[in-house]
Order: structure tokens, then C-alpha cells, then sequence
């Protein structure tokens, strides 16, 4: 068995996982209408490829994708489309953009597919083709599509795919139901990762507060052949050892360098989620068109892991499991500690969609307001990325950039720990994320003065430059007529004269002519 | 439905600041009740009084700066100053004394700057330094500890808190200031002829220096501050008194256990230069933090003129803290380069 690494700082929230009872799948139905964002990754929007009253099957493609950075999209069952329009969709600026409603026929009909049974002799290029058109993207919750990843950086080798099943999060328990219940599928989903990066090694990543996943990932990796070698690993829990980053440590002692990619050690991370996705797109030629999702906090009745067809509007799920509002104010997208809340509850169940976290206020109070730093560094303590949390917070206050990057503020994951432990409850990664953006914005703003100032000095170069040669083909000009007037005057003073004046004119014709040209 | 949009995370600890500065008050109980047992009741008087004036300035400085006073009257930071800044008093002092430190704690130290957080000097300092350089007198006037002489009653320490000048007390020269007068006598000598010497340090001192010690490793318990700064602070203290022991002759600075359990050494390395606003903040920074304090409490106590070098100290290093923490900021994760064999 090999060893893991400690990693700085970390928490230890209450997990609060067993309310979700995981392990077990429960099955969410098919709503009346499906609202399907166009963009459930980051990257560029998929095109658009039905018309509003068409009628479509289960897996058809609804939008296509549009280059490397986009992922298509795929009916998650039979239906007519109803509306192509703008409508809210789960993101923490609570933003809206453009979705496709379906309106379900509950036919549940499908398209047949065809899946590569032979995947090891495939060409990696038609199956990583495969994966982009089955529409997916990283399931952890990032949502990078997951083809552009498996090509990964140019010139760069890939040892090592690591399979998080960590979940770090207090009350997520999807990738730990998916590991219990589908743990074959995983790691055979993973053979076909390791296969296309060309990966000679697959770690399987399990917190020991999953026994049962790890034991069925055990008897998953056990029970089947495989050209790499596979380490089914555990590691004490503790918030956030899921962070890729972090997780990387844990598992190889090594850092990812800071503003580096994962890539640059030659290891590939991707969630189980995901794995069964590529399996299911690879194997079947299956799209991804559902997921399960942790439905849990105390105000819902019937919490649980269900499978969750993409584009299912949260209120529906709510409805499905008793929702109590009585005592809730917070409708949770993703887990307690860097999930967002949702204003309501309209919107879709997407892609990256691993939990949704109704919690009373008895459970997880609303912060009270927020009181001084009085800098005790639990802060520093508790930071898996070993910054200093309360400077950043002293410098973001008084927003001095310079500082702020002096303090790495962008090796800051977000991943939420300074604030949990903040004493005075301050807000600190909000004034993070805040600071990052007002970062990011002066240095586009720096990009676009500097190239501004760039051409207006080219410019201002270059009509010196027209002024001095006019100037010089003039004088030689005027030198050439005062020469020819000289010499000229002696032979006929008419013909100088008539020279004499053409010179003058043009003369005149040029000096306001190039004062015009000055603004060309 | 409309639901309420608070950014991640959502969940918190247990930690508070009240919290925080309750554990510390819980904290100095083992050294008030030393104080008292060997002082009299003056120190709980002086901590009641003060407690009550630290309520009312901080009141009146929030209210003078339109801040709502509740909040931060139930932070508890202002009882944990005007504490720190009573037990450091002598005991029997009188109204206007106190009422004089607690200003100058509250005011001067705190909300002339900002209030809580924003401070650059420990507050409980600042006023003590005040009270040392404007009443020499009435500050180096220690109760003689049990056994020396006798013990002021509560009568006697209300009297003295009422009176417009010192109360006049049996009192007596501390080790410290003995070992610091002392003439041509071997520590030996000096520690077996002058009574004020007990089993390691100074008769009643040792304990209450082992009362605030058991405090503070309480609080270390409780993860209210990271060990750094104090043991810092003691194995510089430490360090110097072994190198000036001079094997105990008359020009000793007096031996390593003697420093650790004299004045307000473990009362300083645990309740004052672990306030977290005015110190360093990275452990690394603590710890030189800590140990530049310790090196200039023996360099005051042996060769400087005031007795009261904690105060002096820490007020020192508080200007440095801001230098400390731009030469001490952790390695970040990822900032190590990658050697060759990781790749």
C-alpha cells in the first residue's frame, strides 16, 4: 500500500452525509418540462441545432458544439420543444442565458446508439471525438470539458490519472453513491481515461469516511484487468483534501506549481462522474443526459441521492421531497462550503449539478454581521494553501493590488476554510473573489491602455516621420527652383518668372495640404 | 419564491471573538486568585473597578463615533484589556490611577485608532506605560507578599481605592529590584539574606508566575494562539539569563528559573504578546516576534532603569511587528520549485 502526504491547514466541518443516506439511488422522474441550458460548462455555447415545436427523442442533439471549448447538448427524453429563450440559470451571479424548454411527451422514447466496443485498438482521436459529442464536461463541479482536458497541454506526458472520489464537501454524497453502486463502471471508465492520455498509472481517491465506496472500488479494481497499475487510495478526512490541488499532495507529495496546471506533474485528475459518463459515451455511445444528485438539508423531507435528468427545474425536486420552508431562507447550489445560493428555485439541475442543499436556519443559521479582524490567525491556520487570509483581507479592504499579489492572492482556491473558522464571521473569500476580479480587470485594463498608448506612439512616429520627409523633399525642391531661377534669369527673366510662380503655387498647394494630411 | 443570496461558505465553526475573549478572561482566573492570595484582594478590586470604566469609555468612545455600542460591549475585548491592565497594576491603587490606565488603554490604545483590530500596540501596554512614566511613585509600590507582611482586608482595599494618594501598605522592594540593587553579594548569598527570595524566584511571585503559566498552556489547549510567540519569548529569556548567569556571582543577571518565574515573565509571554491585533502574524513571525521580546525583557531588567520591562518590550516590538511580518510570509502551496525527479 503506498503512503500519503499531510497537507496544510483544513477543517473539519460536520459532515452531515448520512442524512442523504448514500449508497442508495432514488430515481427523480420525468417532469413536465426540461429546461436546458445551452451553457452547463465553462467555455463557448454549444449552436443550436432544433427549432421551437420540433419534436425530438431521447439522446437527439439539441445543440452542437461549437470548436475545442464547447460541449454539445443532448434531449434528456422525448418531447416537443416548447421555447428557445433567455431564462435563469444556476449561477452564482444568478445570471440568465440562453436554455431550450422541452416539454416532455413522458413517452421516454430514445434514439438508438452505437457505441467503440474495441476501445483499445481505437484511434485516441476518435475516441476523445466521442467524448466531446456525447456532451461531457467535468462532473465535479468545474465543468472543463472534459475533451480538451484528456488532450491536454501540448509537449506535455501524462503518468498518472488520478479518479477523485474524495467529496470532501459536508452533505454531498453523489460521487460516494456513484462509487458504491457503479464502482465497475468507474473504474472502467477510468481504463478508457488512462487509455486516451496514456496514463501507466490510475489512483482511485476515497476520504475514510466512505468505507463502503472504498471497499466497492477495492472490489472493482480487483475484479478486472487492466494494462495500468491501480491503486485504490485512502486518506483521513478532512476539508478540503478534494481540491485538486490539495488532492495531488495528498496522493504524490508533490505541488502543482503555482499558475501551473496538474499537466505540468503529468497527472490528469477527473471525477467518478465523469468517468462514468465516458464510459457510458464510449462503450454505448450514450450521451450525458442525467446525473445523480444529492438532494439534502434538513427542510427537505425525503432527502437523498436521485438520478436526476439534466434540465429538471429545482422546484420540482423540492416538491418531490417534501420541501418544508418553514424555517428555510437558502436554496444551496452545490455543497455548504463553495456552494452558491440560489435566488429561486426555477432553475435547471445542470451538468455540474452535484448537490442541492436545502438547509434550515437551525442547521446552517444565516451569518450575523460581520465584526473586526482582530488578526488571531485561526485563519492561517486553517488555509490549505498556507497564505496569510487576514493580510489578504487588510490589503483587499484598503485594495492594494500590488500587496494582494505580493501575498499570492490568486493561489487562493476558495475554498472557504478562513471564513469557517473566522471568529469575527467575516466574509473573507467574498472579498477574495472580489479583489481577483478588480485584479483581472485592471490587467485587461493595463493590456488595453498599454496597446492604446502603443499605437498612439506608432501613429505619432510615423506622421514625424511623413512631416520630416515632405519637409526635406520641399526644401529640395525649393533649392532645385531658387537654383534653376539663378542661373535661369540670365537666360530668359519670362520663363523665370513663369517658374518663379509655379513654385509659389505650389508651394501654397502644399503647406495646407499636409497640414490636412495630419489627421490621416 | 425568493430565497436568500449569501456567499459560500455557508456553514461556520464555533469559534466567536466573544468567544475567544471569554476563554482568555476563564484563562486569568489561576493568576487572580496567585494575585490574591499572596496581595490581598487590591488586584480584584482594581480588575472590578476597571472592568466597569473600561465598559463605560468604550461606551462613550463608540457613542463619540456613532458606532451602536451593544455589538461591541458584547465582544468581551474591552473586559479582556481593562483585565490585563488591572492585574499589571498594584495592587491597592487608587480610583483615580486606575481610571487614569483604563483611559489611556481604551482611548488612547484603541479608539484613537480605529477600536478593536485596528490597534498597533497592546492596549493593556499603552496605559500601563502611561501610568509608569507619569506616576513612578504610586506604580512601584508592591504590597509585600503573605508571609512577609501583612495582608490588606477588602476594608483596606476599598479605603486605598477611595484615597486621593497611595495607600500606605507594608511594602516591599521585588526580587527583581533587589537582584538589580544588589552590591557585591553572590547569588547564593543574595537569595539566602534577603527574605524576598523563595524555593526558585521570588517568594509569592514564583506562583503566580506558575498560575498564569497553567492559564496560558490552557489557552494553548484551546487553540485560542499557536505556541510560537510565548516560547519564543521564554527560550530567549531563557537563553540570555543562562549566558549573563556569570555561575552566580555578585555581577549575575540572576539564572534562567529566576527570570522565567519573576515579574510579569509568564504573564506577559502568555496573555500579552499573544494578543493577536498588535503582534506578528505568521507562526514563523511570532516566533522571532516573541524572542526579540524576551531578549529585551533581560536587557531592560539587568541593565535598563525601569523595573517593568514586559511593558517597555512588547511596546518596542509592536513597532517592529509590521517589519517581522514583510520578511516572514509563508511558502505558499506551489511556491517550491519542482525538482527534477518529482517531474
Amino acid at each position: 500500500m503506498r503512503s500519503t502526504y499531510a497537507i496544510h491547514g483544513g477543517i473539519h466541518p460536520n459532515e452531515a452525509k448520512a442524512l442523504a443516506t448514500p449508497g442508495k439511488v432514488l430515481d427523480a422522474g420525468i417532469p413536465d418540462k426540461l429546461v436546458l441550458p445551452l451553457s452547463q460548462h465553462i467555455g463557448r455555447q454549444p449552436e443550436v441545432v432544433v427549432s421551437v415545436g420540433e419534436s425530438v427523442k431521447g439522446g437527439q442533439v439539441l445543440a452542437l458544439a461549437e470548436g475545442p471549448m464547447s460541449v454539445s447538448l443532448h434531449a434528456p427524453t422525448s418531447g416537443v420543444i416548447t421555447a428557445i429563450e433567455d431564462r435563469s440559470v444556476p449561477h452564482p451571479s444568478g445570471m440568465t442565458n440562453r436554455c431550450i424548454e422541452l416539454q416532455c411527451d413522458g413517452e421516454d422514447d430514445w434514439l438508438a446508439f452505437t457505441g467503440i466496443t474495441d476501445w483499445r485498438a481505437a484511434d485516441r482521436t476518435e475516441l476523445i471525438e466521442a467524448i466531446s459529442n456525447a456532451g461531457i464536461a467535468g462532473m465535479g463541479g468545474a465543468g472543463f470539458p472534459t475533451a480538451v482536458k484528456l488532450n491536454g497541454p501540448p509537449g506535455q506526458s501524462i503518468d498518472t490519472l488520478i479518479i477523485n472520489g474524495t467529496e470532501c464537501e459536508p452533505y454531498i454524497s453523489s460521487d460516494d453513491t456513484l462509487m458504491q453502486v457503479d464502482a465497475p463502471a468507474i473504474v472502467e471508465g477510468a481504463d478508457i481515461l488512462a487509455h486516451i492520455i496514456g496514463a501507466r498509472e490510475i489512483l482511485f481517491a476515497v476520504e475514510d469516511n466512505k468505507p463502503a465506496a472504498l471497499t466497492a472500488m477495492r472490489d472493482a479494481v480487483a475484479g478486472s484487468e487492466s494494462g495500468c497499475q491501480r491503486d485504490v487510495m485512502t486518506f483521513p478526512t478532512k476539508y478540503p483534501s478534494g481540491g485538486e490541488k490539495q488532492l495531488i499532495e495528498i496522493l504524490t507529495g508533490k505541488q502543482v506549481p503555482s499558475g501551473g496546471l496538474p499537466a505540468h506533474l503529468g497527472i490528469v485528475c477527473q471525477n467518478p462522474g465523469t468517468a462514468v459518463a465516458v464510459r457510458a459515451a464510449i462503450l454505448e455511445g450514450k450521451p450525458l443526459t442525467e446525473r445523480i444528485v444529492t438532494l439534502t438539508g434538513e427542510a427537505l423531507g425525503r432527502p437523498g441521492n436521485y438520478r436526476v435528468r439534466l434540465g429538471t427545474p429545482i422546484h420540482h425536486l423540492l416538491a418531490m421531497t417534501e420541501f418544508d420552508p418553514s424555517d428555510n431562507r437558502r436554496l444551496i447550489h452545490g455543497g455548504p462550503m463553495m456552494g452558491f445560493a440560489l435566488e429561486n428555485s426555477d432553475v435547471p439541475v445542470i451538468k455540474t449539478t452535484n448537490c442541492i442543499l436545502v438547509p434550515t436556519e437551525q442547521e446552517l443559521p444565516t451569518p450575523p454581521p460581520a465584526q473586526a479582524c482582530i488578526r488571531c490567525g485561526l485563519c492561517a491556520e486553517a488555509c490549505p494553501a498556507s497564505l496569510l487570509p487576514q493580510q489578504l483581507y487588510w490589503y483587499a479592504r484598503a485594495k492594494d493590488q500590488e500587496q494582494l499579489e505580493k501575498h499570492h492572492l490568486f493561489d487562493c482556491i476558495e475554498c472557504g476554510a478562513c471564513s469557517w473558522v473566522c471568529p469575527s464571521h467575516i466574509p473573507l473569500v467574498q472579498y477574495y473573489r472580489s479583489a481577483k476580479g478588480s485584479i483581472i480587470d485592471a490587467r485587461a485594463e493595463k493590456v488595453r491602455s498599454d496597446r492604446s498608448r502603443d499605437r498612439f506612439e506608432a501613429r505619432q512616429e510615423r506622421v514625424e516621420r511623413e512631416l520630416a520627409a515632405r519637409e526635406a523633399q520641399r526644401a529640395a525642391r525649393r533649392a532645385a527652383a531658387q537654383k534653376k531661377a539663378d542661373t535661369g534669369a540670365e537666360d530668359d527673366p519670362i520663363a523665370a518668372a513663369i517658374a518663379r510662380a509655379k513654385a509659389k503655387k505650389q508651394a501654397a498647394e502644399e503647406t495646407p495640404s499636409a497640414a490636412s494630411d495630419g489627421d490621416s | 419564491m425568493s430565497f436568500l443570496r449569501i456567499t459560500s461558505p455557508h456553514g461556520h465553526g464555533p469559534m466567536s471573538t466573544a468567544g475567544i475573549m471569554q476563554t482568555v478572561l476563564v484563562a486569568t482566573v489561576p493568576g487572580i486568585i496567585a494575585l490574591t492570595w499572596f496581595f490581598g484582594p487590591g488586584t480584584l478590586v482594581n480588575i472590578v473597578v476597571g472592568g466597569a470604566l473600561a465598559l463605560a469609555f468604550e461606551a462613550g468612545a463608540l457613542a463619540l463615533r456613532d458606532r451602536s455600542p451593544t455589538p461591541y460591549l458584547k465582544d468581551y475585548s474591552v473586559l479582556v484589556t481593562s483585565t490585563l491592565l488591572c492585574i499589571a497594576l498594584p495592587p491597592y491603587s487608587p480610583w483615580w490611577l486606575i481610571a487614569t490606565g483604563i483611559f489611556s488603554s481604551v482611548i488612547l490604545g484603541k479608539h484613537v485608532f480605529g477600536g478593536l483590530g485596528y490597534n498597533p500596540f497592546n492596549p493593556a501596554m499603552v496605559g500601563y506605560v502611561i501610568l509608569l512614566i507619569s506616576f513612578p511613585l504610586q506604580m512601584s509600590t508592591w504590597q509585600a507578599p503573605r508571609g512577609l507582611g501583612e495582608i490588606p482586608g477588602v476594608m483596606d482595599a476599598l479605603t486605598a481605592l477611595a484615597s486621593p494618594a497611595t495607600y500606605d501598605a507594608v511594602t516591599m522592594a521585588t526580587p527583581l529590584d533587589v537582584l538589580r540593587q544588589n552590591q557585591g553579594l553572590l547569588m547564593a548569598d543574595l537569595q539566602a539574606q534577603k527574605p524576598q527570595f523563595g524555593l526558585w524566584a521570588g517568594v509569592g511571585w514564583e506562583w503566580v508566575n506558575i498560575a498564569f503559566l497553567a492559564g496560558g498552556v490552557w489557552l494553548l489547549y484551546k487553540r485560542i494562539f499557536t505556541w510560537h510567540a510565548p516560547v519564543g519569548l521564554l527560550l530567549a529569556l531563557g537563553l540570555c539569563a543562562a549566558i549573563g548567569f556569570d555561575s552566580g556571582s555578585s555581577e549575575s543577571g540572576g539564572s534562567p528559573l529566576l527570570h522565567w518565574l519573576s515579574g510579569a515573565t509568564m504573564f506577559g509571554a502568555f496573555f500579552i504578546i499573544t494578543d493577536p491585533v498588535s503582534s506578528a502574524v505568521s507562526n514563523r513571525g511570532r516566533l522571532i516576534f516573541g524572542a526579540l521580546i524576551g531578549v529585551l525583557i533581560y536587557l531592560i531588567r539587568v541593565h535598563g532603569n525601569y523595573p517593568d520591562a514586559v511593558a517597555f518590550a512588547v511596546l518596542i516590538l509592536n513597532f517592529a511587528a509590521p517589519l517581522i511580518d514583510q520578511y516572514t510570509q509563508p511558502a505558499v502551496y506551489g511556491s517550491r520549485p519542482v525538482k527534477e525527479d518529482e517531474l
